[in-house]
């Protein structure tokens, strides 16, 4: 292996054929190409998939209630189903061991916020402290609400990162006030979301406030749990499941509405679908693996190919070699090593330009679905070790061939 | 040198069967120079190519310097062809891609002998063929003589016991024939053992010994007047 001498020999015979090294190689480099691309997006597309996840927590439930569409119990269809602070306490004294975090939301879509002369229209939101944890909140400089904020219906404020930006143009917003359709509220905290923009332009206020102000009463509008999470992740899908059709249930009795009503009252689980989703994206993966390998067989079969086509061509050489003494170790040694040389290179180059290619274009991509393309050092790692396997048997039946091959058949002048 | 008794061998073709040598007889000692003769078909490459090693004998016995040549894997007979034995064939057979000096070191090579001394001994041999100012060109780049003194030189590089030609000057015109011979006069006079395949009778008479080969058996051995080839040249 180490031997300068046969290294010598390979160099010398490769570029004695400069074409059929540069076609063999590339067949082998744009399999290995094609394979860490593939990986490369696979894994971005499950970290696209993921943040859009991360949005919230995964293990969260939410309610939310719209019209109904069927008559019950002599109630008419077209009834708006209207949650209560007690619709909430209900479900939360049922399933109060099985809850993490809870909270029960009151919003105004395009309320009007301005600081100063500044102005701007957001979402806001009247909620409840662990809200905080439920929406994947971060909290970037302040506090977030907190239960005595709610106790006593405190005039103060959340602001998202965006709103920050728009209205305090770089000053510090803290205990800062900013009206919201004109009444003062004092911003004691601003915070990041992972889901962006979208989320980063709200405004929380404690819930009983925005009740108070927007003459809600004892109305909400949607409420979230999040679920204690099992260590299994299957368990966990099941027990949600379970408390999410529970959830269901027990609003349905609460306001009369038909069982199989499916647009009055909506329990959506972010689990069962991030299940659904991760099995997708596994499946992809699948594939993805499967098309790449089936390619770098396509080009590990080429190089098989040509050794063969050499050792055919060069019987006769081989045979002189043996006159003068060579051991079939060391002719075995000679072909395996070219084209384990040959696979290793060119797929070590294919290798080097995928990853490459994904350092520079997957900065850039800007997609909802698709983050952070790449392929980690391991996967990079078990494709070069792959490779070497790959071009060991590419090279040993050649090479067999060419142990077999008897001098005086090679050295018979035709 | 060489003892050979009772050779056989068989060639099988699907249901044909050859039988190309039918009791071979035969002894060399050190330092001679045997030409082997006989018409196409009367088993001389054949009974070269089993002293050569290259194909196997299927009864009989072969000593070659004190050790029987038998049950042969392709490890041993690879061993002992680079020990014992020195090729020159009809065409050369010269790698193409390889300079001289590349080409004669290559029986060193597969020896173990180290890169500085195998130069050093294959520029030796080239010397010794007169082509020292050819070691760097390649085959394609040297005439029919010269070519067949590279593989002279290549034969010689390991210092084998026995030298075996098959028809060394076949590819060759009479001038650079008999050059090439006057070279293998000159390795005999030194004292090597040398076997010469050949069909041409100036050629055989530069030996010292003419075996006659006919249908698998030998029927003439007979000491001969050397002919100097440098008469002739």
């Amino acid at each position: 292996m180490f031997d300068i001498e046969r290294w010598q020999e390979i160099f010398e015979t490769l570029s004695k054929n400069k074409l059929r090294t540069f076609l063999t190689g590339l067949s082998v480099a744009s399999g290995i190409f094609i394979l860490v691309i593939l990986l490369g997006f696979s894994e971005g597309i499950a970290n696209g998939v993921k943040s859009q996840f991360e949005q919230d927590a995964t293990n969260k439930i939410s309610v939310w209630t719209g019209v109904t569409t069927k008559g019950y119990k002599g109630l008419n269809p077209g009834r708006y189903v209207q949650l209560k602070n007690s619709s909430f306490e209900a479900i939360e004294n049922q399933y109060d061991d099985y809850l993490e975090y809870r909270t029960k939301d009151y919003m105004i879509y395009g309320g009007t916020v301005n600081y100063q002369n500044e102005t701007g229209n957001y979402r806001v939101r009247g909620t409840m402290p662990e809200n905080q944890f439920i929406e994947n909140a971060d909290i970037g400089s302040g506090r977030f609400i907190n239960s005595s904020d709610i106790s006593s219906s405190k005039k103060v404020a959340v602001i998202g990162n965006k709103i920050k930006e728009d209205l305090f143009k770089g000053e510090d917003p803290i205990d800062k006030n900013i009206q919201i359709f004109g009444m003062n509220f004092k911003v004691v905290g601003v915070f990041y979301d992972p889901g962006g923009d979208r989320e980063e332009g709200q405004v929380y206020v404690p819930l009983t406030t925005a009740q108070k102000v927007f003459n809600a009463g004892e109305n909400i509008r949607n409420m979230a749990f999040t679920v204690k999470m099992a260590d299994d992740f299957d368990e966990a899908v099941q027990t949600s499941n379970a408390i999410a059709l529970g959830i269901e249930k027990k609003i349905k009795e609460l306001h009369t509405v038909a069982p199989d009503d499916i647009s009055a009252v909506r329990v959506n689980n972010t689990l069962e679908q991030a299940e659904k989703i991760y099995s997708l994206i596994a499946t992809l993966k699948l594939v993805f693996w499967f098309v790449g390998i089936g390619t770098i067989i396509a080009g590990i079969v080429g190089v098989g190919n040509i050794m063969l086509i050499i050792v055919k061509e060069r019987t006769k050489e081989i045979g002189i070699r043996k006159a003068l003494g060579a051991l079939p170790s060391s002719i075995i040694g000679m072909i395996l090593q070219e084209a384990i040389f040959v696979t290793m290179f060119s797929g070590l180059f294919g290798l080097i330009l995928g990853l490459g290619l994904l350092e520079l274009v997957g900065p850039q991509i800007q997609n909802d679905f698709i983050k952070y393309p790449q392929v980690d050092f391991k996967i990079a790692l078990s494709t070069v070790f792959l490779l070497v396997f790959a071009g060991t048997i590419a090279g040993f039946i050649p090479a067999y061939r060419a142990a077999k091959i008897k001098p005086i058949d090679a050295l018979r002048d035709e | 040198m060489i003892q050979i008794k009772d050779l056989h061998k068989s060639y099988h073709m699907g249901s044909n069967s050859l039988h190309v040598l039918k009791g071979i007889n035969f002894n060399v000692k050190e330092g001679e120079l045997v030409s082997i003769m006989g018409s196409s078909g009367s088993g001389k490459s054949t009974l070269l190519n089993i002293l050569g090693m290259l194909d196997e004998a299927d009864q009989g016995q072969y000593i070659l310097d004190d050790v029987p040549i038998k049950n042969l894997n392709e490890k041993i007979a690879a061993k002992y062809r680079n020990e014992f034995l020195g090729f020159i064939f009809q065409s050369f057979n010269l790698i193409n891609y390889k300079s001289a000096l590349d080409n004669v070191s290559m029986p060193l090579y597969y020896k173990g002998v180290k890169r500085k001394e195998r130069t050093e001994r294959a520029m030796h041999y080239l010397e010794k063929v007169g082509l020292a100012q050819w070691s760097h060109h390649l085959p394609s780049e040297l005439s029919g003589g010269q070519k067949q003194r590279v593989a002279i030189a290549r034969a010689l590089a390991s210092d084998p016991k026995v030298l075996l030609a098959d028809e060394p000057t076949g590819a060759l015109d009479t001038k650079t024939s008999y050059e090439v011979m006057e070279l293998i006069q000159g390795i005999n006079d030194e004292g090597k053992t040398i076997l010469i395949v050949t069909h041409e009778d100036d050629i055989a008479h530069m030996t010292k010994r003419i075996v006659n080969l006919k249908d698998g058996l030998i029927i003439d051995d007979s000491s001969v007047e050397q002919i100097r080839a440098s008469a002739h040249v």
